[in-house]
C-alpha cells in the first residue's frame, strides 16, 4: 500500500509538490499573521489586567472551538478558496500565541521588574530589556503549539477548497483509495512532528542561557 | 540631604495608613536606619523616596528639590536601590546585572567592565569566577551581595537599601557591614537603610528612626536611643542589654590608656585598635583576665584596656546624657 502511494507520488511529482507548497504556504502565512497580531496584543494586554481578562477568556473559548468548526463558520462568510482557509488558520493560531504572550509577560518575576524600575529604567526599557527576554521562552512555546495546530489544521483547508495535502485525503476518501489518502496523511503527520521539533529547538535557542534548565 | 515632611501613605482600600505623618531629616552624607516590627512601613517609606509608591500626603525633599516635581527615571538613576527580595535579572550574567545603571547612563564599555570587577571585589566575590555566572548559579547570600554591588555600581549619591544583608550568614554579614562602612567613609553617601536587626542598626546608623504602625516613635543617634529610649516600646525593642550595646558604639582606641606603656599590668592577650569595647569586654571575660593590650594593624602595642575601665565607662554612661 505504501508502495502504491510511493508509486503515485513518483508518477505525479508536480501534483504532490504543489499540494505541499500550498500546505506550507497556508500554515506558514497563517502562523506568521497570527504571531504578528497576537504577540503584541498579548503584551499589550499584560499591561491592563482588566482588558486582559476579557480577551484571554475569549481566546480560551476560541481555543476550544474545533478547527473544522472554524472552517465551517468561515464558509458562509468568506466563501471557499485560499483566502478563507488562511483566515481560518490564522484564527486557529491566535489563541495559544495570545495566551502565552500574556502569561509570559505576567509571570516575569515582579521583584526583577521592581528593581529594574527602581534603578531608573523607563517602561519601554523594562519591557525590552527585562520582560520580553524573560518571557521569550513562554511566548515561543505558544508559537510552537500554534504551529503544530496550524500544520495539522491546514489539512481541513481541503474541505473549503483551500488546497494543500488535505486534498489527497479528501479525494482518497471519496475514491476509496487508501494509497492516495496515505499520500496526504503521512506527510502531514511528518510535517507536524517536524514542526514540533523545529520549534522546540527554536524555543531553546531563544531561552536565555541563565534560564535554561539542565545547563549550569 | 533627604527631608521627609508629614509623609503619609494610605493604600487604597486600607483603613489605617501604612506610613503616618512621618517627618525626619537625613543630613547629607549620613546613614539613617529605619527599624521597626514587620509591617511598620519601612519598605513603603523607602519606595516613596524613589517614587515607586506615590505618597498620599506630605513632602519629600532630596538635595533641596521636591521629589514630586522631578522626572522619576532621572531621580532613580541617582539613587542606588537594593530591594528586599534582591530582584536580580535571571537572564543576565552577574556582570550584566551589575552593569545595569552604568549602561543606562551610557558609560563607555571599558569603564563599565572595570567597574563591574571593582564592585565584585568590593563585595568579596572573585570577578574571574562570578562575572559570567547567572543569578541562579549563586547562593542566596551571594545574590544579595550582587544586589548591593548592582546598586552601588553607578556611584549614586543616595542609597536606599531594604534589608540588604538579611539573607547572609553572620560572618559574611559582619564583613559586608564593615566593607560598606568603609565605602561610606571613602565616598560620603546619604543612605536610608532598612533593617530588622538592632545590632545592625546601631552599627550602620548615624541616626536611627524607630517606626511603629507607620509612625515615628524615636529618631536619634544610636547612643541617644540606647541611653534614653523614648518609651517602653523602644526600650523593649532595643533589648535589655542596652548597656552592653552601647559598648559596641565605642572602639578600644577611643578609651584605651596609653600611660601603661612602660609596665603593662600583666602579660596579656591583644586586641586590634578598631575593635569595639563590647568585643574587648567579651574577650576579657572569655580569657578570665583583667586587661587586653591594644595593638595596631602591624601588631605594635598602643595601650591597654582594663575591665575596671570598662566598668567605669558603663557606670559613667548609664546616666542620662545631658
Ligand atoms: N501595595 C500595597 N497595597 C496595600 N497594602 C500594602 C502595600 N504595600 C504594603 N502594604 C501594607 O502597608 C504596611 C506597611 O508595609 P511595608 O512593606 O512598608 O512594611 P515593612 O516595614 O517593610 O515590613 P517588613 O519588615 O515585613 O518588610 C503593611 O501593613 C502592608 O500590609
Ligand atoms: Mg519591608
Amino acid at each position: 500500500m505504501i508502495q502504491a502511494a510511493w508509486a503515485y507520488l513518483l508518477s505525479h511529482p508536480k501534483l504532490f509538490r504543489d499540494a505541499l507548497v500550498t500546505h506550507l504556504t497556508l500554515s506558514g502565512s497563517g502562523l506568521a499573521i497570527a504571531a504578528i497580531l497576537a504577540v503584541p496584543l498579548g503584551i499589550l494586554l499584560s499591561q491592563s489586567p482588566r482588558a486582559a481578562l476579557l480577551a484571554i477568556n475569549a481566546a480560551n473559548i476560541g481555543r476550544t472551538v474545533p478547527s473544522l468548526a472554524v472552517l465551517a463558520i468561515m464558509l458562509p462568510v468568506l466563501g471557499t478558496g485560499f483566502l478563507p482557509s488562511l483566515v481560518a488558520l490564522t484564527l486557529l493560531a491566535i489563541p495559544p500565541i495570545l495566551i502565552n504572550a500574556y502569561v509570559g509577560i505576567r509571570q516575569v518575576d515582579p521583584d526583577a521588574v521592581e528593581s529594574a524600575v527602581g534603578m531608573g529604567m523607563t517602561r519601554l526599557q523594562v519591557m525590552a530589556k527585562i520582560e520580553l527576554p524573560v518571557a521569550l521562552p513562554v511566548i515561543s512555546a505558544g508559537v510552537r503549539t500554534a504551529a503544530v495546530q496550524v500544520v495539522a489544521g491546514a489539512t481541513l483547508a481541503a474541505f473549503i477548497g483551500g488546497g494543500g495535502l488535505g486534498d489527497f485525503i479528501t479525494s482518497g476518501i471519496a475514491l476509496m483509495q487508501l494509497p492516495l489518502l496515505l499520500l496526504g496523511a503521512v506527510p502531514i503527520a511528518l510535517l507536524a512532528i517536524g514542526t514540533e521539533l523545529l520549534f522546540h529547538r527554536l524555543e531553546r535557542a531563544l531561552t536565555p542561557r541563565g534560564m535554561r534548565s539542565g545547563s549550569s | 540631604m533627604i527631608r521627609l515632611k508629614s509623609l503619609t501613605k494610605i493604600f487604597p482600600g486600607q483603613a489605617t495608613p501604612a506610613v503616618d505623618q512621618l517627618s525626619l531629616e537625613v543630613p547629607a552624607g549620613q546613614t539613617c536606619v529605619l527599624i521597626g516590627p514587620s509591617g511598620c512601613g519601612k519598605t513603603t517609606t523607602l519606595k516613596m523616596i524613589n517614587r515607586l509608591v506615590e505618597p498620599t500626603g506630605g513632602r519629600i525633599v532630596v538635595g533641596g528639590e521636591d521629589v514630586t516635581g522631578m522626572d522619576p527615571v532621572a531621580l532613580r538613576r541617582r539613587m542606588g536601590y537594593v530591594i528586599q527580595q534582591i530582584g536580580l535579572f535571571p537572564h543576565m550574567t552577574i556582570a550584566e546585572n551589575i552593569a545595569t545603571v552604568p549602561r543606562l547612563v551610557g558609560w563607555p564599555a571599558a569603564r563599565i567592565a572595570a567597574r563591574v570587577d571593582e564592585m565584585l571585589t568590593l563585595v568579596g566575590m572573585d570577578p574571574a569566577i562570578h562575572r559570567t555566572r547567572y543569578p541562579r548559579e549563586l547562593s542566596g547570600g551571594q545574590r544579595q551581595r550582587v544586589g548591593v554591588a548592582r546598586a552601588l555600581a553607578g556611584d549614586p549619591p543616595v542609597m536606599l537599601m531594604d534589608e540588604p544583608f538579611g539573607a547572609i550568614d553572620p560572618i559574611t554579614r559582619g564583613r559586608l557591614q564593615n566593607e560598606f562602612l568603609k565605602i561610606l567613609k571613602a565616598i560620603r553617601k546619604t543612605v536610608v537603610f532598612v533593617t530588622h536587626d538592632v545590632d545592625e542598626a546601631i552599627k550602620m546608623g548615624d541616626r536611627i528612626a524607630i517606626l511603629r504602625d507607620g509612625r515615628l516613635v524615636q529618631y536619634g543617634t544610636p547612643d541617644e536611643i540606647l541611653a534614653r529610649p523614648a518609651n517602653a516600646f523602644v526600650e523593649e525593642f532595643v533589648g535589655t542589654d542596652r548597656a552592653l550595646k552601647r559598648l559596641a558604639l565605642v572602639t578600644v582606641r577611643e578609651v584605651m590608656r596609653t600611660d601603661t606603656h612602660a609596665s603593662p599590668p600583666r602579660p596579656c592577650a591583644s586586641i586590634p585598635e578598631d575593635a569595639t569595647v563590647k568585643e574587648a569586654l567579651s574577650a576579657i571575660l572569655a580569657l578570665n583576665g583583667e586587661s587586653l593590650a591594644v595593638v595596631d594593624q602591624e601588631g605594635r602595642l598602643l595601650g591597654h584596656v582594663t575591665l575596671r575601665q570598662i566598668q567605669e565607662l558603663v557606670a559613667g554612661r548609664s546616666d542620662p546624657i545631658p
